[in-house]
C-alpha cells in the first residue's frame, strides 16, 4: 500500500488528490454489437466519468465483457464480429475505421481474466510495448519499468529478479504484472475484464486496493460477476441484462435503492 | 448359469487376447532391436568412421555415406523447416478462419502420409531430368519435401495450443500482428516447433526410397552435392542385397548407427517435450 | 492527467518502421508458404501423370490388367505389382487390426497405470524404426525363420485343405507374400493402435460407467459400447494403416522378391508397385520402361490419395464428435 502511494507521489508530483471528476472519459452512444447472428449489445448509451472506477455487472451472457471489448476494438481480430454506433474518447469516435488502432490501444489498456504473462523476463514483459510507442533511452525505460511496477504494487516483490521469467511468479503476482504492463505505456483508460476471478482472495484484495490507488490517474472500467467487489471498488455501476443497459448510476444508489425491477432482482440474487 | 459362464469366458478371452496382442507387438520390437544391436555391434569398427565405402569383397567404412546423409539432411531441414513454419503459421494465425487454410491443412496431412517413393519420383522428374544427372541437391529437395508436412502440422498444432488470451493481450497493447506472432507466439511455442523439426529429422534420416532416384549413391568420397552422393540408407540397401559378406557386415553396421541415431533423437524429443510442459 | 498519452504523436522508431507494411509482408509470406504445400501435392500428381503418359498411351487400360512384364520385348503390365500390393496389404491389415485394437484395449483398460506410458512409447517406437531396418531384419532374420519353422508347417497342415489350400502350397523359401505381409502388418500396428488408444480413452466416462454399473464384462463394454462409439475413428484408422501399407517400399522390397509371375500361393514371391519401382528404376533403359514404372507410381499415388482422403474425412468427423475445434 505504502509502496504504491510513494510511487505515485514520486512519479507524478504535479498531481494532488483529484476531486471526483465530472469530465466524461468514454462517451458511448447507441452502441450495437453483433457476432454472427447474435446481437450481443443493444443500443447502449452511457457516459463513463474520468478518474473514477465504473463497474459493469450483470448475469452471464449479458454483454458486459463484450462492452469492454468494443472499447479497445479487440473484437476486430475475429471475423463475423462488428460494432455500430459511437464510442467517443476525448471527443473522437474510436469506432471510426479511420481512427488508428495503435493510437487506441495506447490510450486504452486491458487486463484479462486469466493472467497472461508473455514467455519472457519480468522486465521484458513490462517494457513490451514501450519501445513501440516511444523513443526512450535505456535508463528511461528502466525508470518506466520501475514506475509501472510500483504503481502495480509489485516492485518490492520483484525488484531483485527482474530478469527472471515472468512465469515464475504466482498467479496474483502475474496478474499484477499484467496490470504493470498495461499501465507502462501510460494509457488514459484501464479496462479490467474479470481480472480477479481466477485469483485467490488475498491476491484479489491486493488488486482491489490497487484499483483504488490507480483511479486517481486512470479511468477504470471493471467487469465483475462479484457484486460485493463492484460495491467495494466502484463509484458508479452499470447493470446489464441480455445486451441492454438497464440501469446506470452511482454505486450506492444501484445497490441500496435501484430504480428498475430487474436490477433489484439481480442485486437480491433472484437470478444469477 | 450357462449364459453367465459364456459371458465370463468371453471376458477372459478378451483379457487374454489384449494382453497377448500387446506382448505380440513388444516381442517384434525387441526382436528387431536385438537383431540390429547384435549384428551391428559385431560389425562396428573405428574404420567405419574413417574409411570410404569399399569395392565388392573388401572391407572399409561408411565415412562418405555419413557425410552425404548429414549434408542432405541438413540441407533438407534448411529448405523445408522455414517453409513449414511459415505455412503452419498461416494455418493457425492469418488464415485461421479461411477456406484455404482448411484445404491446405487437409492436403498437408495427405502429403504427410504419402508414399515417399512417389516423392522421389516427383523430384526425379522435376530436378534430375532437367539437370540431366543425379545429385545431392535433388536428394536434399526430396528430403525437404518429406520434412515439410511434418513441420507444418506440428507448427500449426503448437500455435493453436497457445491460448487466445495471450494473443489478445498482445493486440491490446497495440502490437501489430507480426510482432504478436514473432515476439509472443513463436516464443511460447518454440519447444513444440523444435520437437516437430527433430521428429522430421528422425524420419528423413531413415528414408531410402526417395534417395534412390535423386541422390543415387557414390562409391567414392565426394563433397560435391551436384553429383550422386553417398548416403547411409541407399548404401545399406545396396550392400544388403548383394552377395558379399563384407558388404553385409557394413550394412548391419550402418543399420546400427542409423537405429541409434533415430532412437536418440526420439528420446531427445520426449525430454524436450517434457521440459516444454513445465 | 496523463498528458503525454493522448496528445503524443511521437511514435517510437519501431512503430514508424513496422505497422501495416510489415504486417502485409508477413501475411504474404505465410500465405505463399501455405499455397506451396498445395503446389507440391498437385505438382507430384501432375508430374507423374505426365511421366507415365507414354505407358498409358501405349497400353491403354490394359496396363492395369496385363500380366506380362517384359523389359526386353517392351511389354509392361501392372497386374502383378497391383496384385502383390493388395495381397500384402490385406495380410498386413488382417494382422494389424485385431492386434491394434487389442493393444488399445490393454492400454486403456487392463494395464496398470504406471506401465501405460512406457508401453505406449514402446509401441510408438515400432513406427520410428526406419523401414530399411525392417527390411534388413526381414531379409536376414525373419525370412529364414519363416522358411525353416513356419512355412513347412503351413504347407503340411493347410496345403491339402479345400479352398484355402492353394494359398499355402509352395516351397518354403521365406521370401514371399506371406512374409512381406507379416512384416508390413507389424509396421502398421503402431499407426492404428495410436488412433485406437486415443479414441478409446475419449469415450465419455458416463457412458462406460453406466455399462459397468449394469454389470457388463470387459468384452461386453468393448463390443457394445466402445467399438460402436468409436466406429468411425477405427475405420478411419484402418484406412490410415492401409494407406501406409500400400506405399511402403523398403521393407517390402527386401522380402517380397522381385517376381513378375503371378502366383496364388502366399508362400511364393511376387511384386508390389513400390518394390518394382525401387528395384528397377535405375536399371530402366528405355523410355517406355521408365514411363511404365512412373505410371505405376501414378497409380499408387491415386490409390493412396483416395484411401488417405477417406481416412482423413472419417477422422475429422470423429474430431468434431469429440468436440475438438481443429
Amino acid at each position: 500500500m505504502n509502496d504504491a502511494a510513494t510511487a505515485l507521489r514520486i512519479s507524478l508530483p504535479q498531481l494532488e488528490a483529484a476531486p471526483p471528476s465530472t469530465r466524461v472519459s468514454i462517451d458511448i452512444r447507441d452502441l450495437d454489437f453483433h457476432y454472427g447472428k447474435g446481437h450481443a449489445l443493444k443500443n447502449v448509451s452511457m457516459a463513463v466519468p474520468a478518474n473514477s472506477v465504473t463497474a459493469i455487472i450483470g448475469p452471464s451472457g449479458c454483454g458486459k465483457s463484450t462492452l469492454l471489448r468494443t472499447i479497445n476494438r479487440i473484437y476486430e481480430i475475429y471475423p463475423d464480429q462488428y460494432a455500430a454506433g459511437s464510442i467517443a474518447i476525448d471527443g473522437r469516435n474510436v469506432l471510426d475505421r479511420r481512427y488508428p488502432l495503435s493510437d487506441l490501444r495506447r490510450l486504452v489498456g486491458m487486463v484479462f481474466q486469466k493472467p497472461t504473462p508473455f514467455p519472457s523476463s519480468i522486465r521484458a514483459n513490462v517494457a513490451f510495448a514501450l519501445s513501440y510507442y516511444e523513443r526512450l533511452s535505456k535508463s528511461e525505460i528502466n525508470d518506466r519499468i520501475e514506475d509501472a511496477l510500483r504503481q502495480a504494487a509489485l516492485w518490492d516483490e520483484v525488484k531483485d529478479k527482474l530478469s527472471h521469467s515472468a512465469l515464475s511468479l504466482s498467479g496474483g503476482q502475474q496478474q499484477r504484472l499484467c496490470i504493470a504492463r498495461a499501465i507502462a505505456v501510460r494509457p488514459e483508460i484501464l479496462l479490467l475484464d474479470e481480472a480477479t476471478s481466477a485469483l485467490d482472495p488475498i491476491s484479489t484484495a491486493k488488486i482491489e486496493e490497487l484499483i483504488h490507488e490507480l483511479r486517481e490517474h486512470f479511468t477504470i472500467v471493471v467487469v465483475t460477476h462479484n457484486m460485493q467487489q463492484a460495491a467495494r471498488v466502484s463509484q458508479r455501476t452499470a447493470f446489464f441484462h441480455l445486451g441492454e443497459l438497464i440501469e446506470f448510476g452511482s454505486t450506492s444508489d444501484i445497490f441500496t435503492n435501484p430504480r428498475e425491477q430487474r436490477t433489484r432482482d439481480y442485486i437480491t440474487g433472484r437470478y444469477g | 448359469m450357462a449364459v453367465r459362464a459364456g459371458r465370463r469366458v468371453a471376458d477372459v478371452v478378451a483379457f487374454t487376447f489384449a494382453t497377448a496382442a500387446t506382448l505380440f507387438g513388444l516381442v517384434w520390437l525387441a526382436w528387431i532391436l536385438w537383431t540390429t544391436l547384435r549384428q551391428g555391434a559385431a560389425a562396428l569398427t573405428p574404420s567405419l568412421f574413417t574409411q570410404m565405402t569399399p569395392p565388392p569383397g573388401t572391407s572399409g567404412g561408411l565415412l562418405n555415406a555419413f557425410y552425404g546423409s548429414a549434408a542432405m539432411i541438413l540441407l533438407g531441414v534448411v529448405i523445408g523447416a522455414p517453409i513449414g513454419v511459415a505455412a503452419g503459421t498461416y494455418l493457425a494465425e492469418h488464415g485461421r478462419y479461411t477456406r484455404l487454410a482448411t484445404i491446405v491443412s487437409f492436403m498437408n496431412d495427405i502429403l504427410l502420409s504419402a508414399p515417399s517413393i512417389v516423392i522421389g519420383l516427383f523430384i526425379y522428374q522435376l530436378v534430375v531430368r532437367t539437370a540431366g544427372h543425379f545429385s545431392g541437391y535433388a536428394g536434399a529437395l526430396a528430403l525437404a519435401m518429406i520434412l515439410l508436412p511434418i513441420v507444418v502440422r506440428t507448427t500449426e498444432e503448437s500455435l493453436r495450443l497457445v491460448p487466445d488470451q495471450m494473443r489478445e493481450a498482445g493486440f491490446a497493447l497495440g502490437l501489430p500482428r507480426w510482432r504478436v506472432t514473432r515476439q509472443i507466439l513463436y516464443k511460447a511455442a518454440l519447444s513444440a516447433i523444435l520437437t516437430g523439426v527433430l521428429l522430421g529429422v528422425a524420419r528423413i534420416a531413415g528414408e531410402t526410397a526417395p534417395l534412390l532416384f535423386t541422390a543415387l549413391n557414390n562409391q567414392f568420397w565426394s563433397s560435391s552435392l551436384n553429383a550422386p552422393l553417398a548416403n547411409v540408407p541407399v548404401v545399406i540397401f545396396q550392400y544388403a542385397m548383394s552377395p558379399y559378406d563384407e558388404w553385409h557386415a557394413l550394412a548391419w553396421a550402418g543399420a546400427f548407427v542409423l537405429m541409434a541415431f533415430v532412437l536418440i533423437l526420439n528420446i531427445l524429443v520426449r525430454l524436450l517435450a517434457r521440459k516444454g510442459n513445465q | 492527467m496523463n498528458a503525454s498519452a493522448a496528445q503524443s504523436t511521437e511514435l517510437g522508431p519501431a512503430a514508424r518502421r513496422s505497422g501495416a507494411g510489415a504486417d502485409r509482408l508477413f501475411q504474404l509470406i505465410t500465405a505463399v508458404a501455405a499455397w506451396f504445400v498445395l503446389l507440391l501435392l498437385g505438382g507430384a500428381a501432375l508430374s507423374m501423370a505426365w511421366g507415365g503418359r507414354l505407358a498409358f498411351q501405349t497400353f491403354g487400360w490394359h496396363f492395369i490388367t496385363a500380366r506380362d512384364w517384359d523389359a526386353v520385348g517392351g511389354k509392361f503390365g501392372a497386374f502383378v505389382p497391383i496384385y502383390g500390393t493388395l495381397v500384402t496389404s490385406a495380410i498386413a491389415l488382417i494382422i494389424a487390426v485385431p492386434v491394434s485394437i487389442g493393444i488399445a484395449l490393454f492400454l486403456t483398460d487392463i494395464a496398470p497405470r504406471w506401465s501405460r506410458g512406457p508401453i505406449a512409447i514402446a509401441i510408438e517406437l515400432l513406427a520410428a524404426i526406419p523401414s530399411i531396418i525392417y527390411g534388413m531384419w526381414g531379409l536376414f532374420v525373419f525370412a529364414p525363420f519363416m522358411a525353416t519353422h513356419v512355412e513347412p508347417w503351413l504347407t503340411t497342415h493347410f496345403a491339402s485343405k479345400p479352398l484355402i489350400g492353394p494359398l499355402f502350397d509352395g516351397p518354403p523359401i521365406g521370401i514371399g507374400m506371406l512374409t512381406a505381409g507379416i512384416v508390413l502388418g507389424i509396421m502398421v500396428i503402431p499407426f492404428i493402435a495410436a488412433v485406437a488408444r486415443e479414441v478409446f480413452s475419449a469415450v465419455p466416462a458416463p457412458l462406460r460407467e453406466s455399462a459397468v454399473a449394469l454389470g457388463s464384462t470387459r468384452w461386453e463394454i468393448l463390443s457394445r459400447v466402445t467399438l460402436p462409439y468409436t466406429r468411425s475413428a477405427i475405420i478411419g484408422a484402418i484406412f490410415l494403416g492401409l494407406g501406409r501399407a500400400l506405399g511402403e517400399t523398403m521393407a517390402v522390397t527386401f522380402v517380397l522378391g522381385n517376381a513378375h509371375d503371378l502366383s496364388i500361393s502366399l508362400l511364393m514371391p511376387s511384386n508390389s508397385i513400390a518394390a518394382a519401382i525401387a528395384n528397377e528404376f535405375t536399371e530402366a533403359d528405355t523410355d517406355l520402361y521408365r514411363s511404365s514404372l512412373i505410371a505405376l507410381g501414378f497409380l499408387l499415388f491415386v490409390v493412396t490419395f483416395i484411401v488417405l482422403t477417406i481416412a482423413k474425412l472419417l477422422l475429422l468427423r470423429v474430431n468434431r464428435q469429440l468436440g475438438r475445434t481443429n
